[in-house]
């Protein structure tokens, strides 16, 4: 309950909060501080300062530009639950949020901040790489636009580098169908297995999971029309709670639903 | 008429001030001068210390001082000793800071006290301890095996005691001649308590007077002033006030002395401020007392028309590294004697061994024993009932003690004391519908789809209990209750009482029957519980004992308010107190009803004394120190449905009905919240709680992301009714029901869990029913229809 110290600054614009990171390396961007302030307090985590980003008004919002959603990296979760924009273009974020934590956590946690710390059990992963999103990374040498499919690189691993902040997500606005369909860890409720199907323009479907390996992973033999045995138990995590030949199983049973209401 | 209290649904006098953040607990109580504390722990299950390096820690600016196990036992501090004693139990010491060897992850070996937690903290992360790490024990049935890792050098063969009840020869005999043994094997896993409110301790010390004030969260106050002022820290118990404010949830908990408490009171002395100290949730975790832990092998012997002959019972009990307060009675005379269930045994065997262990300490947890006892008979029941076919319900009704056969000697030492068992079946089947939903069921697995009907006919014991008897069992402790009732000269009334509230609502409760008993209004009576410095002594609340004990001392009392207050008006009305009767609020002379007094007239006259009988003392206020006959004996039916994803293996409770009958009902509301609190806590043993712990003795389900607590969304809305028995030997007829939930519930929940499974072949598992566990039992049967 106890963290150990640091310094704490909060900054108003994307300039400032690079400035402060460049300034002190050792920091941490706070967002909703779901994830960072539990491991501080159990002193898993001391970094020497905070960075508070949550409050920059230009990474709040959700707005369609052209054919492109794009959500500012602080965006709540409770307001992805509630955007009309997204239940009439892209539900399974709105889906998705509603399944996350409870209504305090979903009034403080951000997409960005989730997608950033990128937590093999998380949510948004399985649907950033089913709908296809890219993210956009800002540093003061600029910005650099990522797709999802080269974002997350491992667990708690992406594709954003020291002295880099993600600040926006963008997601194609003319998806046809999407469904979320969640397994959740009895106790903490985050994902087991969540699976993730998008129906695209093209007529192409895009599916992944989350929860079930190390970091979330296209399904690809669900995209190629396989309806069982679509990931390898090799491939995925192991434990108490779920095996990986359970995981595997569950893979193919919520990918079942998930298809089946897309 | 006056308005009778008893028997209505009064909302909780003491909820507005919890549910709006105006409750005092012991964190909420800072005094001037207060300091930190906060605790090294070991991070290994079982280790030497070599060496403990402070110094980082005390150069650190705001720390006062880092305490070591050398520093109390060289001021003569002992060990925090255990409160039941059971023949020849081997006890090792169990020091507030262990000197020289750590017994669980979660042991202290030193204390940090600083001008605040965070420096306190920070500086724990600077003590340098050496430890020379040991091998370590984390099941009972391993601690037992030959060539186990010694755990204390006092128990060989890590055996704490090794304890028998029952007839073995007498078991034998029926064995013998039964047409048939059902065995089951069972675990009933390791719980934690997790209460809300995590354990805290403020202490503070005056030179003057050199007297110990200790804030704490306790269920029983004056437990703690016995065991820390005489057996641990040798300070005169009146020198030593313990005050046990509001306190958010015990569950049997905060009933143990713990060793956080003896180092606050021996750092204030010594740092001459007061300290303070609250849990983290992961210290909660490592060191409030655990539940349960049990391995045992049950054998029932049966006729082929399901006549239940003879029980017997072979447990083993993981008691963790050390033995708590308690720790001997729960496994042993609140488990070996419950065996008899609601049932007719000829006889009844049980052997329990306590085994040490390099685990958190295994003590009461809601139920204490009576829900180990209780999961074993009615799983085995249902075992039988299966295995000769016949219906869960109707067996348990065949062998059931009729209500003409109390009072009802046991085999296993109990006498119970009233029962009438059947019409509780059988309004809870009716409000089931159960015949209709076994045909329901039969058709639902033709489409592949299965629910579970688990059916628990349970009993428990409450009401702890006659000093005596306890006493010669073993327990280092009375169990009477004490009350005293005091009537200020405005007729308002005071209530202390020995029992203790931590969540149970006695605020409303007992004012309910004190406002009945003086025939005053409800909001005249208020309650002063939890303050040694206050109360006559008391034991406090535990085993389901506050309204048979506690609130018998209470209403003696005032019996005891209303006779006196007879002689005074009486005296103001120039009759004879013989002829006086109270009526309507009122002391009236019998057959003038317009000659009377008030509560109030009386009252004033009592402590103003002016015209007033002349051999009568002055005052109205009356103490009564009440010693129960007999435990009182909760009983009767849950029903439980649960639904299973064959898909996923996922079990989804979809109906619970239950009918209690805890004796007249006080407060229905307070009733039924204590049944739905107590179902919700047997249903997350059932199907979620999951104490972990590795090889090494680390508990991996160590936080709330690994730890399945029950939540709103796992339960469905009660279907509660009330058969009413009371019990014949206290003054109220009543009978405990704080924990007649937790023992029934993990049962039923259970034995819907395997009856759905029936299909699968499966005729037992061990709890919790994750979704895993039940897919894997599933799956041949279920791979075998595909492949079909």
């Amino acid at each position: 309950m106890y963290t150990a110290e640091f310094d704490y600054h909060k900054v108003s614009s994307v300039a400032d909060a690079l400035a402060a990171l460049a300034a002190n390396p050792d920091a941490k961007l706070l967002a909703g501080g779901h994830s960072l302030i539990p491991t501080m307090k159990l002193r898993l985590a001391a970094p020497s300062a905070l960075i508070d980003v949550s409050q920059i008004e230009g990474l709040k919002g959700i707005r369609l530009e052209g054919e492109t959603i794009v959500i500012g990296a602080m965006t709540t979760h409770r307001e992805i639950e509630h955007s009309s924009l997204l239940k009439e273009k892209c539900r399974i974020l709105p889906e998705q949020a509603a399944l996350i934590g409870d209504p305090m956590v979903r009034n403080k946690g951000t997409i960005g901040g989730a997608l950033a710390h990128a937590d093999p059990a998380a949510d948004y992963p399985a649907s950033m790489l089913a709908l296809g999103a890219s993210m956009k990374i800002e540093s003061s040498s600029g910005a650099r636009v990522v797709s999802a499919d080269n974002f997350f690189l491992g667990m708690f691993q992406t594709a954003v580098q020291e002295g880099e902040m993600l600040t926006e997500i963008h997601i194609p606005a003319n998806t046809l169908g999407s469904a979320y369909e969640k397994f959740a860890h009895p106790a903490s409720r985050y994902a087991i297995v969540g699976v993730a199907v998008v129906k695209h323009a093209g007529g192409n479907t895009r599916a992944a999971v989350t929860g079930a390996g190390a970091s979330a992973m296209r399904l690809t033999k669900l995209e190629a029309g396989a309806s069982s045995g679509l990931v390898d138990a090799a491939d995925l995590l192991s434990d108490h709670v779920a095996s990986a030949e359970y995981r595997a199983h569950l893979v193919d049973v919520m990918a079942r639903k998930a298809l089946a209401r897309v | 008429m006056t308005q009778k209290f008893v028997g209505q649904a009064m909302k909780r006098v003491e909820d507005p001030r919890f549910i709006t953040g105006a409750g005092n607990y012991t964190d909420d109580i800072a005094v001037l001068g207060m300091v930190h504390a906060a605790m090294v722990r070991s991070p290994y299950a079982h280790a030497k210390i070599k060496s403990i390096d402070s110094s980082a820690a005390l150069a650190l600016a705001g720390v006062l001082a880092v305490l070591t196990g050398k520093d109390l036992v060289g001021a003569g501090i002992n060990p925090i000793p255990t409160g039941w004693l059971l023949p020849d139990l081997k006890i090792s010491a169990h020091h507030a800071i262990q000197p020289e060897e750590v017994n669980h992850v979660g042991n202290i070996v030193a204390v940090v006290i600083a001008e605040s937690r965070a420096i306190a903290e920070d500086a724990v992360a600077l003590v340098d301890v050496d430890y020379d790490v040991l091998d370590s024990l984390s099941l009972g049935s391993d601690a037992l095996a030959e060539g186990a890792v010694q755990v204390h050098p006092e128990a060989p063969g890590n055996m704490a005691f090794d304890w028998n009840i029952g007839d073995s020869a007498a078991v034998d005999a029926e064995f013998a001649k039964a047409d048939k043994i059902i065995r089951l094997e069972l675990k009933n896993q390791r719980l934690v308590a997790n209460a809300i409110e995590p354990r805290a301790s403020l202490a503070e010390y005056k030179r003057a007077g050199e007297e110990y004030t200790l804030y704490t969260t306790s269920q029983n106050p004056h437990i703690h002033r016995v065991m820390i002022g005489a057996f641990i820290m040798g300070i005169p118990e009146h020198k030593l006030r313990i005050v046990s404010p509001d306190v958010g949830g015990g569950f049997g908990s905060k009933i143990f002395q713990y060793p956080e408490e003896v180092i606050v009171l021996f750092a204030a002395k010594k740092v001459g401020r007061p300290v303070k100290w609250t849990a983290r949730r992961s210290e909660s975790f490592v060191s409030d007392a655990q539940g349960r832990d049990h391995e045992s092998v049950a054998e029932a012997a049966v006729s082929s028309d399901g006549k239940l002959l003879a029980l017997r019972v072979d447990t083993i009990a993981n008691m963790g590294a050390y033995l708590t307060t308690f720790a001997p009675a729960v496994p042993t005379y609140l488990y070996g004697t419950l065996l008899n269930g609601t049932y007719k045994w000829n006889a009844i065997h049980c052997h329990v061994r306590g085994a040490y262990t390099n685990t958190v300490g295994v003590d009461a947890y809601r139920g204490a024993g009576r829900p180990e006892a209780t999961y074993l008979i009615e799983r085995i029941v249902s075992m039988a009932a299966l295995e000769l076919g016949m219906d869960a319900a109707e067996i348990r009704r065949k062998n059931f003690i009729q209500p003409d056969e109390f009072p009802y000697q046991t085999p296993v030492a109990l006498a119970y004391d009233s029962g009438n068992y059947e019409p509780a079946l059988d309004m809870a089947l009716e409000k089931l519908g159960y015949a209709a939903l076994r045909v329901k069921q039969a058709e639902m697995r033709k489409q592949g789809k299965y629910i579970g009907i688990g059916v628990c006919t349970y009993l428990e014991a409450c009401g702890l209990a006659p000093s005596a008897l306890v006493g010669s069992l073993g327990a280092q402790a009375g169990q009477w209750e004490s009350a005293l009732v005091r009537v200020a000269a405005t007729g308002m009334v005071e209530v202390l009482t020995g029992s203790h509230s931590h969540g149970q609502g006695h605020e409303t409760a007992f004012a309910q029957v004190v406002a009945d008993e003086l025939q005053i209004p409800v909001e005249h009576v208020s309650l002063v519980h939890g303050d040694t410095a206050r109360l006559p002594h008391g034991w406090g609340s535990y085993g389901s004992r506050s309204a048979p004990v506690g609130l018998s001392a209470i209403t003696l009392a005032c019996r005891k308010i209303t006779d006196k207050a007879k002689k005074i008006a009486a005296h103001l009305l120039e009759a004879s107190s013989e002829d006086m009767e109270h009526v309507d609020g009122k002391f009236q002379v019998k057959g003038v009803p317009e000659r009377n007094k008030s509560f109030f007239d009386v009252s004033l006259m009592a402590h103003l004394a002016h015209n007033y009988p002349a051999d009568l003392e002055p005052g109205l206020e009356a103490t009564h120190f009440y010693d129960p006959k007999n435990f009182v004996y909760p009983f009767g039916t849950h029903l439980a449905v649960v639904e299973i994803d064959s898909d996923t293996g996922s079990t989804k409770l979809i109906r619970y009905v239950c009918v209690d009958d805890c004796g007249p009902i006080i407060n229905p509301l307070i009733a039924e919240g204590q049944i739905h609190g107590g179902v919700a806590q047997g249903v997350g043993q059932a199907l979620l709680e999951n104490t972990l712990y590795d090889k090494s003795g680390q508990l991996i389900s160590g936080s709330y992301l690994e730890y399945t607590m029950p939540r709103a969304d796992d339960m469905v809305q009660l279907e509660i009714g009330h058969t009413v028995t009371p019990s014949p030997h206290n003054p109220l007829g009543v009978k405990g029901i704080g924990e007649a939930g937790t023992i029934a519930s993990t049962a039923a929940v259970a034995n819907a869990v395997i009856d759905a499974l029936e299909p699968f072949g499966v005729k037992h598992l061990d709890m919790p029913f994750t979704a895993e566990k039940v897919w894997r039992v599933m799956q041949p049967k279920l791979a075998q229809a595909a492949d079909d």
